[in-house]
């Protein structure tokens, strides 16, 4: 029989995160949403918090407590602000290559750093010719002595501002069917942020552009085999883009059922609460259906992956089903509090603007059935 | 200005390492306080349908013996008395950095008043041992009587200061604290052992971080029944509870509205005379 319950310890792994969301999260929500800038404050506070240490092994300085304790974080973190769940999701992507596969050496000098938050990570893939398709980046790599000089552009990269060491794809200038990954890191000359993105939603999470000319890049910043750079950045995609997603979108429809059922029982309507209406129920227990069957398909994949197994297609499923979930449930939530869900003061008009920021990050729904697809005719 | 308090025998230890004891109660969740429903026959919390929680001011009264320990080598204890469930509220008290978690637990503790609960914990702090100062929070968000730390320090013939604000001066056997008042403060020199309620005023609880519960991992909770405690069944629990809940209701909190008809100026004039009616103004 499987059991279902969470251990003592990942209780109380969720409340200590219950209570950095509502203490250090929920202040920095309003100037995020006013500015859309990255907070501060907020990353200061994450990094004292140990969130970025999650994943990393103790050896390097983290705390190794694996992706379902991540997972947990992100859910709770993006419960109150999904643009504060994403940062912090995309740092754990950005540390992941090198987790994953480092050298020895790699992992020594930049994960001690990424665990303390001292310096920030992200990683970069998606380019205007290629996202899903990552083949059809147009970044390139060229061997010059003991180095390597990048030439390209990145786009809709998480944490492009503001991050330190960031994972980088490109291809072979002279074999377009090899591709390396690299570590870029700030200040590394011909390396810069560029364009900043104004998004509709998960404002306070930087979205931007990263430029590379003739950057030059140490050998020892190679990630794993040079022209096997796809599959590093494929598996750390699959496995903790696809997860931190799905936590983010079972944040947010945890939040758009929280706030639903709290108005749905003060709104007073022909002389009751709207939550005795039964068009009302019918959203709610639509909003609790797809939650728990959004968890189920979540829990399981990170427990896969905690275990050391491949949940890339798992994550798949989990993450078509959530972030379309998640947008069903801001519509309803938006639709129970009637005029108010179109006022800013409301956070339902937030998790409405949010919700459809979660569909193209780390593959949109339609990308995600071309991968379920393929795992089911395999 | 501080005469020494002749009713307590003066304690004479050899400091090796300062010995706290934290005394704590697992509560239904102050949030959920919608959901807390009370059983008509017995009078007593349905605890099944709500989460449990660290009570909110036993976080205040661990805060202050963490803060010694950061200060000077102390060793902190908590020790809680309740159902098996109750031992997440300790661990997640080691996991904020107390040493050592008791669990006293036992049927024949069930449904005890604050003077069977303040006994058992009494007796359970004498069996763990030599201590110098003992820290409660004030009340429970449930039963908020403010007995039990008192009640504790009777057991333990040792002195209680109970709402305590602020910590002003450790020397030696002798602490300094403000105390609050209605309408201010005592400033109270005691000396230790002594049992400390405190209040909100006193500090900023910390969060649980993470590392901290990966430490507690390696600490032991030791859990406690009636046998362990060595103490009589008629003592603890029910049947040691001299106080009983005779009836419990619930407060009607609607309130009375009137509208003021009128201009606008009779409309204020009748309000302030309303006001003035009521004793408000």
């Amino acid at each position: 029989m499987i059991d279902f319950t969470f251990t003592e310890e990942q209780e109380m792994f969720r409340k200590a995160a219950q209570e950095f969301a509502e203490t250090q999260v929920a202040p920095n929500v309003p100037e995020m949403e006013k500015t859309g800038k990255a907070s501060q404050d907020l990353v200061k506070a994450m990094a004292e918090a140990e969130m970025m240490a999650l994943t990393i092994p103790e050896e390097y300085g983290g705390l190794g407590l694996g992706y379902t304790a991540r997972f947990i974080a992100l859910e709770e973190i993006s419960k109150v602000s999904v643009a504060a769940g994403m940062m912090l999701q995309v740092f754990a992507l950005g540390i992941e290559p090198i987790l994953k596969f480092g050298s020895d050496a790699q992992k020594k000098n930049f994960l001690p750093g990424l665990a303390t938050g001292e310096r920030l990570a992200s990683t970069a893939v998606t380019e205007t010719t290629g996202g899903s398709d990552p083949t059809g980046i147009r970044s390139t790599y060229k061997k010059d002595g003991e180095d390597y000089i990048l030439n390209g552009r990145k786009c809709f990269i998480t944490n492009s501002h503001i991050a330190d060491t960031i994972t980088v794809l490109a291809k072979d200038d002279e074999n377009p069917k090899a591709f390396s990954t690299f570590i870029l890191e700030k200040g590394m000359e011909g390396f810069k942020a560029t364009h900043e993105e104004n998004k509709v939603g998960m404002r306070g999470c930087n979205t931007g552009e990263l430029a590379y000319e003739n950057c030059r890049v140490p050998k020892e910043n190679l990630i794993g085999v040079e022209g096997k750079g796809l599959g590093v950045a494929l598996a750390a995609i699959g496995d903790v883009g696809r997860g931190g997603m799905v936590a983010c979108a079972l944040g947010l429809q945890a939040a758009c059922l929280e706030v639903s059922v709290k108005f749905a029982n003060e709104r007073i309507l022909y002389g009751k609460p709207i939550s005795r209406l039964q068009t009302i129920q019918n959203k709610l227990a639509d909003m609790k259906i797809d939650l728990e069957a959004g968890r189920l398909l979540g829990y399981k994949a990170a427990s896969m992956q905690d275990k050391g197994e491949r949940s890339s297609n798992e994550f798949a499923v989990a993450k078509y089903f959530t972030t379309e979930a998640a947008q069903r449930a801001a519509k309803m939530a938006s639709d129970i509090h009637g005029g108010y869900g179109c006022m800013e003061e409301y956070a339902v008009s937030r998790y409405m603007r949010d919700s459809f920021v979660l569909g193209p990050s780390a593959g949109t729904s339609d990308i995600m059935k071309v991968i379920i697809a393929r795992w089911t005719l395999s | 200005m501080f005469p020494k308090i002749p009713q307590f025998p003066i304690r004479h230890r050899v400091y090796t390492m300062f010995k706290i004891v934290v005394c704590v109660k697992a509560v239904p969740d102050p949030k959920e306080a919608c959901n807390i429903k009370i059983d008509p026959a017995t009078k007593t919390l349905m605890r099944c349908d709500v989460p449990m929680v660290l009570n909110p001011l036993d976080k205040y009264a661990l805060e202050a013996a963490l803060q010694f320990k950061a200060e000077f080598d102390a060793h902190i204890s908590v020790l809680s008395m309740g159902p098996p469930e109750a031992g997440n509220i300790v661990k997640e008290c080691l996991a904020l950095g107390a040493d050592r978690g008791f669990l006293l637990s036992d049927r024949a503790f069930a449904g005890a008043d604050a003077f069977a609960t303040a006994y058992t914990l009494a007796k359970g702090i004498e069996k763990n041992g030599p201590y110098d100062v003992v820290f409660c929070g004030m009340a429970s968000s449930d039963g908020s009587t403010e007995w039990v730390g008192p009640e504790i320090a009777t057991f333990l013939k040792i002195p209680v200061v109970t709402r305590i604000k602020e910590i002003v001066e450790y020397n030696g056997q002798w602490w300094t604290v403000k105390a609050e008042l209605e309408n201010g403060y005592r400033l109270v020199r005691v000396q230790i052992p002594a049992v400390f309620t405190v209040t909100r005023e006193l500090n900023t609880p910390r969060r649980l971080s993470f590392s901290g519960i990966i430490k507690a991992r390696k600490k032991e909770i030791t859990r406690w029944g009636i046998q362990e405690l060595g103490v009589p069944e008629e003592s603890v629990g029910l049947k040691g509870s001299p106080s009983m809940v005779s009836t419990i209701a619930s407060m009607d909190s609607r309130r009375k509205v009137e509208i003021l008809e009128g201009k606008r100026e009779e409309k204020a004039e009748q309000l302030v005379q309303r006001l003035v009616n009521a004793g408000v103004i």
